[in-house]
């Protein structure tokens, strides 16, 4: 018997519009659908519910919609649906909200290599204060399973090309104020890891 | 001229030739750069997506040390350049974030200095007729798609030092230093860096369009100012006749003939030579 899904897209929460804006502080009450963003989005073509619909979705509470589409993580936050919106709503902003409320609740993720990509930068940010590429790819590999032979040539290509023109690092540059930099997570991130 | 100087993490990485050229051009055109002690990782794309309060904290130190030098901060990299814009922006606005950043960061922050992207700084602080006057070899002959790309020039409320649709100082730069530049449909699209690991197959349609558009003009190479979308674009470019992708700073470099400019164009996965030297410039 097939498990009961744990969100059922018909369900309203009345409380998700006010969550959001409280959070976010985007005014998404503003949007009056003229659909600008979604016209000039490069993204919109691999997203299953617009941006435009993402607000409107929102603005009626549909939580588990928008929680569980793929659009929340393929916004590549250009910027041009903000820079063009006539009400100035800030929907990469909303984006980030959206992101953040999904990882906190557990909402189940359509598209998993996103977050695991933003959380595998994050580690050796947090770790030594500068980004260390050699760890963030090895990460990302591992946790987001990309074993295929397609992926592993792509890797072995690029990571030949840029180990032969002095583009990789092999240790990390620790900076001086790795104390400093804990603290920033711990304080702002608490006990969700990175 | 004097500047605190943040190179970001490409710039001793993926993006090595952007950070020489750019350290050697400021130093012969009289900019003044001064390294921030300590500097730490933005946290670009990742930090908010994550959490708003971290991706703040993580350029508020760095904007909290800059302003122990004293100096508004020069960035050569795009994404830094938004995400520390952000920070300094929201600080001027707002009393309480200002405290709350600098307790998190556990230092004083007072948003009194600010920050710009080096090619703001090369165009509208020092001038175009100031890099004219010290051109050497001028780049006549090539043509160029000047690439803005998403952070160089939006939200223009964030960063806003050229126009978001169609900005041109690039434009103005490269014309004077001698070469066309093209008037193309591709300059402020997005090339889906931050997708290129994690939805490839996004970030690969982006970027493809990119390089169409600017075929479609017959450029000869694309200008970049930002080091995610050099890596996105020159390192997966794919088919044959693939276009080189230059950096701001390497041409004007090349223009002023600086002898070091021929050590940054090897760095690149797309070979710039040919091009270059089908035009006598190297």
């Amino acid at each position: 018997m097939a498990s009961k899904p744990k969100y059922n897209n018909t369900v309203c929460d009345p409380s998700f519009a006010a969550q959001v804006r409280e959070r976010s502080g985007v005014e998404i009450e503003r949007c009056y659908q003229c659909m600008t963003c979604t016209l000039g989005c490069d993204a919109n073509f691999a997203m299953d519910v617009a941006p435009n619909q993402i607000v409107r979705l929102t603005q009626i509470g549909m939580k588990e919609a928008v929680l569980t589409s793929s659009s929340i993580w393929v916004c590549t936050s250009c910027e041009a649906c903000v820079t063009r919106c006539p009400n100035e709503i800030n929907i990469p902003h909303l984006m980030d909200c959206l992101h953040q409320i999904a990882l906190e609740e557990e909402t189940p993720v359509k598209e998993p290599a996103v977050p695991v990509f933003h959380r595998a930068f994050m580690a050796p940010v947090r770790q030594f204060g500068r980004q260390f590429e050699v760890l963030m790819t090895g990460l990302f590999i591992l946790k987001a399973r990309k074993f295929s032979l397609r992926d592993m040539l792509t890797n072995a290509k690029l990571g030949f090309g840029m180990f032969t023109r002095g583009k990789l690092k092999f240790g990390p540059h620790r900076i001086k104020g790795t104390k400093a930099m804990n603290d920033i997570f711990q304080k702002t991130l608490g006990g969700r890891g990175t | 001229m004097k500047y605190a100087f943040y190179p970001g993490c490409t710039q001793e990485s993926t993006a090595i030739e952007f950070g020489r050229s750019s350290e050697e051009v400021c130093r012969r055109l009289g900019i003044e750069l001064e390294e921030i002690p300590d500097w730490n990782c933005c946290g670009a794309s990742s930090g908010h997506f994550l959490d708003d309060d971290l991706a703040h904290a993580l350029t508020a130190r760095n904007l909290a040390l800059a302003e122990g030098q004293g100096l508004d901060t020069a960035i050569v990299c795009a994404a830094c350049y938004l995400r520390l814009r952000c920070t300094q922006i929201k600080a001027r606005e707002s009393a309480d974030f200002k405290k709350k950043m600098a307790e998190v960061i556990g230092m004083p922050y007072e948003a009194t200095r600010t920050v710009r992207h080096l090619l703001d700084i090369i165009v509208n602080d020092l001038g175009i007729e100031e890099v004219t006057k010290k051109i050497v070899k001028p780049l006549t002959g090539l043509r160029l798609a000047p690439y803005y790309g998403c952070y160089l020039v939006r939200p223009p409320e964030i960063v806003g030092f050229d126009d978001p649709e169609n900005p041109l100082s690039m434009d103005r730069l490269l014309t004077a230093l001698g070469a066309e530049a093209l008037d193309w449909a591709g300059k402020v699209d997005c090339c889906g860096g931050s997708l290129i690991l994690s939805k490839e197959e996004i970030a690969m349609k982006l970027l493809g369009e990119v390089i169409e558009d600017a075929r479609e003009v017959d450029a000869e190479a694309i200008v970049v100012a930002c080091p995610m979308c050099h890596a996105n674009l020159d390192m997966r470019q794919s088919g044959k006749n693939r276009l080189p992708i230059l950096y701001f700073t390497e041409l004007i470099g090349l223009a002023l003939d600086i002898e070091e400019s021929s050590t940054w164009f090897k760095k690149h996965m797309v070979d710039a030579i040919p091009l270059l030297r089908k035009h006598g410039l190297i």
